[in-house]
């Protein structure tokens, strides 16, 4: 079922570093201007002094990662529509490689990738951005990974429809943003008025917010259950979506 | 044996009919054509042949599987090659025939194929840096990977020039000695009639007749003519004495003498022989598929 997989992905893997600009773009500058960042303010944010506000301490770091996260759905999304407008789709669906297949491919691709910035960064800007002792780093990547797949998915179904590249990215970034700002990353859920409360329950990234922050500041997976459920079911809603509605050309 | 068979298929797109009522068998071992204008349905009922859409009305039949249900199962069985169809920009050669051929069950060895469609030299060069000719051959062995019993090629040279158009023909006639069957589109007149055992001619949906290229001739343009260029005076009234000729008209030197008989082309050489008329030019005019599809529709093919 999954049948060339692998070899498609290490191919796409391959052929996304044959393309210098995109893995500047994509591992180079979020890291450059992470560690930039660090020299300016470093002096300030490096001391986790108490004055430090809590959207600096705890919050950032989860606004970045979710950042990065979305970043390359918005870009896979971009890479969907161009092999769909350039007929790459229609020549890959006249083969025995399945239309998942072909997505899952790419979302490894990414998840390789926003590993691999998400790593230098961590590395590159630990001078400037110590990591408190307390941080569970294994927990905090499994419960990113779970996020970016719910992300992920929604990626997915603009992915499906979309006609052509141009309209990709704006789409993508119209879903994006509000979402985030529901998210209660910047206005806590309880503060939002009844309706947006609704809809921000019905959204994967409130729930990706919410586990990130428990688990960075030390919570417990059970204490998250339902965080992790939301976002399952989020994922597999949207996965079986898109597939019902996936167009090659 | 019936590889292919379509009996009333019809496919719209809104109020758009696409293909309407169209029925064509195809026997092993052939070179099929569905000949026609862009935009005739040649492509649409190809695609439905291939199980990559469903027609509203209508049964197919490919190699025995029903391509809507079984599409799967054809796919292994078949090769592909698509109008306007692309490869990520900077994917190899070698890279591309070797993922296709991670995707079949059958395969054929990756490597002779591209030696065999001549692309050795540029097994390692990017998709985007390949010429329209090597695009198509390239094309041509992702088809030919998993070593179909079918192969489907839809307008497979347009965009090429001359020369790249022939190498092409090379390479279908050789798939064909392998004991495949073709079944291809084209809006080319002179590539159906050099090429395919039998075409079927598509205008508007329709299949307007179908037989191999000289029997089309032959039922819709039977007309011919022979030019003879001679200084003999008498040649014109023994032209016209030939049996079977419908006209002769001189202009100079030269007779154009005209007739539906299949033999009037060996009835004016013996004619010439008997009478010892000296000879200075001499040539035939035959109708084309061209001809017959002007006939048939009232309008030439690039219109």
């Amino acid at each position: 079922m999954l049948r060339g997989l692998w070899r498609l992905t290490w191919l796409e893997i391959k052929i996304f570093l044959r393309e210098p600009l995109g893995v500047i773009g994509t591992v180079g500058l979020p890291v450059l201007i992470y560690v930039a960042i660090g020299r300016l303010l470093g002096p300030r944010v490096g001391k986790t002094a108490p004055d430090v506000p809590r959207f600096v301490s705890v919050d950032l770091p989860i606004f970045s990662a979710l950042l990065i996260a979305a970043s390359a759905v918005l870009s896979l999304v971009a890479i969907i529509a161009i092999y769909r407008e350039g007929g790459i789709l229609r020549r890959l669906r006249a083969t025995p490689l399945r239309p998942h297949t072909i997505l899952a491919a790419h979302v490894i691709v990414k998840l390789v990738f926003t590993a691999i910035t998400l790593g230098a960064m961590v590395l590159a800007g630990r001078r400037y951005y110590p990591l408190p002792a307390t941080v569970p780093l294994a927990s905090f990547t499994v419960a990113l990974l779970f996020s970016t797949l719910s992300i992920l998915s929604i990626g997915f179904l603009v992915a499906s429809v979309v006609p052509t590249a141009r309209f990709a990215q704006p789409i993508g970034t119209l879903i994006f943003y509000p979402m985030l700002g529901l998210s209660g990353l910047f206005v806590p859920i309880e503060a939002l008025p009844p309706l947006l409360r609704a809809v921000a329950r019905v959204l994967p990234l409130t729930y990706a917010v919410s586990l990130l922050r428990g688990i960075w500041n030390g919570d417990s997976w059970s204490g998250h259950a339902g965080d992790v459920v939301a976002l399952a079911v989020m994922f597999f809603a949207f996965m079986a979506a898109s597939a019902r509605v996936f167009r090659w050309e | 044996m019936t590889v292919v068979r379509v009996s009333g298929i019809r496919k719209t797109y809104g109020r758009t009919v696409a293909v309407d009522d169209v029925s064509f068998d195809v026997g092993a071992g052939e070179i099929f054509g569905l000949i026609g204008p862009n935009g005739a349905g040649k492509t649409t009922t190809m695609e439905c042949v291939e199980g990559l859409r469903l027609p509203d009305r209508g049964s197919i039949t490919v190699l025995g599987l029903n391509p809507a249900r079984d599409v799967y199962t054809l796919q292994e069985r078949i090769g592909v090659q698509l109008q306007a169809a692309q490869l990520q920009k900077r994917i190899k050669v070698r890279e591309a025939v070797g993922l296709w051929a991670s995707l079949y069950r059958k395969r054929v060895d990756g490597d002779r194929l591209i030696e065999q469609l001549g692309l050795t030299d540029k097994r390692n060069a990017w998709f985007m840096t390949l010429s329209g000719g090597q695009k198509q051959r390239l094309f041509i062995a992702l088809a030919l990977i998993n070593d179909p019993e079918l192969v489907f090629l839809d307008e497979l040279t347009t965009g090429l020039d001359p020369q790249a158009r022939r190498a092409i023909w090379d390479l279908v006639r050789g798939i064909r000695q392998r004991g495949k069957t073709v079944v291809l589109t084209t809006h080319l007149m002179e590539e159906a009639d050099r090429l395919c055992d039998r075409v079927a001619i598509i205008d508007g949906g329709r299949v307007i007749d179908i037989g191999t290229p000289a029997e089309l001739v032959r039922r819709n343009c039977p007309e011919r003519s022979v030019i003879v260029v001679t200084d003999d005076s008498t040649a014109h009234g023994r032209f016209g004495a030939i049996p079977g000729v419908e006209s002769v008209s001189s202009e100079g030197a030269q007779c154009t003498i005209r007739g539906r008989d299949a033999a009037l082309v060996t009835h004016v050489i013996e004619c010439l022989a008997e009478h010892r008329i000296r000879t200075i030019d001499f040539r035939t005019e035959l109708p084309t598929l061209e001809d017959v599809f002007l006939k048939l529709t009232g309008h030439t093919i690039r219109d």
